[in-house]
């Protein structure tokens, strides 16, 4: 079971007070994470990733693990300690604007 | 007793103000939303208790709330804006060719007739409409494709499509503002398009015919007069007769004709509202004295209406979408200001006062009349 957790404007729109535990099927990696995110909580489709080209938003970053997993590839592995439910996976608003 | 139900979307969520028909006494909502950007929340004219509102931010994109109870509550619908077939270039700010992405939604605008169907513009400028109350869009890709697209180039504040008018008269008549692109009509419910600019004059733009590239900030229309149409452009009130098919500059004796927001009165057709702006490097009023100025001729005619507006150090601005009217008699008047105020008059602007000070900076104001 993979742990992920949201910012809090995204726990706001899927009405979730804490971290989200998802089954993934296959190789978990970035997109098949965030695809089993948005088929779970469909309202977050769209806010992650721009909804037709699929590209990660600019301001959105992933870390885990104590790294920035952000520039990884979208298909690359997640850590052993990610896939294993030691350590969650983290979706960070980026720090900008005011 | 009919009430009034104002919709206000601001940098950092929507409020909802209420009051019965006096409009002296005001409800305010804690904010919808709070922390997004609600660049617009309206009312559809077949059911009031249907509400669109534009939700977005720069971190986590672009999504459409719709409320079935008056704004009580809400559901997010779909947030899928896809440009038909290739989306192809616009113009970029130094005249390269850019291609079309979309950012945002920054006008909605339901049917008058059917609370399921509500049309989109969005930036980059196109105009979307859905049929199923906003779970599905789809483009109406002969705008963007009538042949001046390519040219299109941005405004300040991006490439918008912020203006969107139904026909009362002609459910196939449609008329929608770009900036900075002008005019655009279709009287065939968006099956095809042409540009509805000329008379206008803008600076910058060395061809005094130019078809496109006029930056028009709003447009209002009586629904009595269909035939008639007022514009705030970035410089210049003007009036068309025709339904755009000609426009004459109505200026007049305005301090500035520098502005946003521009509106009709709802029982007087030949009755406009604009608030001048001093320039387009300075986004305030002038003197530092906020004034609406209303026309009872149609424009040319003006007369600042001052009474329970700041009239010293006052240094906001009013946005294109900002301004409304209730069907009331008398008319109400409503803005909203960058500062975060509200102001309202229940006496066709004779009179103001502030329905809230301190919201966050205003985006854009709508009123419903309710039974």
């Amino acid at each position: 079971m993979i742990r992920v957790v949201l910012p809090a404007h995204l726990r706001t729109l899927a009405q979730l007070d804490r971290e989200v535990e998802l089954e993934v099927t296959g190789k978990p990696t970035q997109r098949s994470l965030i695809d089993a995110l948005e088929a779970r909580y469909p309202v977050l489709r769209g806010t992650l990733r721009d909804p037709v080209t699929q590209k990660r938003r600019a301001f959105v970053r992933f870390f885990a693990c104590e790294h920035d997993l952000t520039h990884e590839p979208p298909d690359a592995p997640l850590p052993e300690a990610v896939v294993t439910g030691t350590e969650p996976f983290f979706v960070i608003g980026a720090m900008a604007g005011g | 007793m009919s009430n009034v139900r104002v919709l206000v979307g601001t940098r950092k969520g929507a409020f909802v103000l209420t009051s019965d028909g006096k409009r002296q006494d005001w409800d305010i909502s804690d904010p919808y939303f709070p922390g997004w950007e609600i660049y617009h929340v309206k009312g559809s004219p077949a059911d009031p208790n249907r509400l669109y509102a534009s939700q977005s931010n720069g971190w986590f994109g672009q999504l459409v709330q719709r409320s079935n109870d008056g704004g009580t509550t809400w559901e997010p619908v779909g947030n899928q804006f896809r440009y038909e077939g290739v989306p192809g270039t616009h113009q970029w700010y130094d005249g390269t060719p850019h291609p079309w992405e979309f950012a945002r939604v920054w006008h909605l605008e339901p049917s008058l007739s059917d609370p399921d169907t509500v049309f989109a513009g969005v930036e980059d400028a196109a105009l979307f409409r859905s049929t199923d109350g906003g779970q599905n869009w789809q483009e109406l890709p002969g705008l963007r494709g009538h042949g001046t697209g390519s040219s299109w180039q941005p405004g300040a504040g991006g490439m918008c499509l912020h203006t969107i008018i139904v026909d009362p008269s002609d459910a196939e008549r449609l008329f929608v503002a770009i900036s900075a692109a002008g005019v655009f009509r279709t009287d065939n419910a968006g099956e095809t398009w042409r540009p509805v600019n000329r008379g206008l004059r803008s600076e910058g733009i060395p061809d005094p015919d130019a078809e496109v590239g006029h930056c028009v900030h709003h447009l209002a229309m009586h629904p009595s007069h269909p035939n008639v149409l007022y514009m705030q452009k970035h410089w210049d009130v003007m009036r068309s007769d025709n339904a755009g098919e000609s426009w004459e500059e109505v200026s007049g004796d305005l301090p500035t004709d520098f502005g946003f927001a521009i509106d009709v009165h709802a029982h007087e057709p030949d009755t406009v509202y604009v608030v001048p702006i001093k320039s387009d490097s300075e986004h305030f009023p002038p003197d530092g004295r906020l004034r609406v100025f209303r026309s009872r001729a149609g424009g040319n005619e003006w007369e600042p209406l001052t009474k329970g507006l700041p009239q010293s150090d006052c240094y906001v601005n009013v946005l294109r979408d900002a301004m409304a009217v209730d069907s009331l008699d008398a008319c109400g008047v409503y803005f909203g200001t960058t500062g975060g105020q509200v102001y309202a008059s229940a006496d066709a602007g004779d009179s103001w006062a502030p329905i809230v000070r301190d919201l966050p900076a205003v985006l854009s104001v709508e009123v419903q009349t309710l039974p």
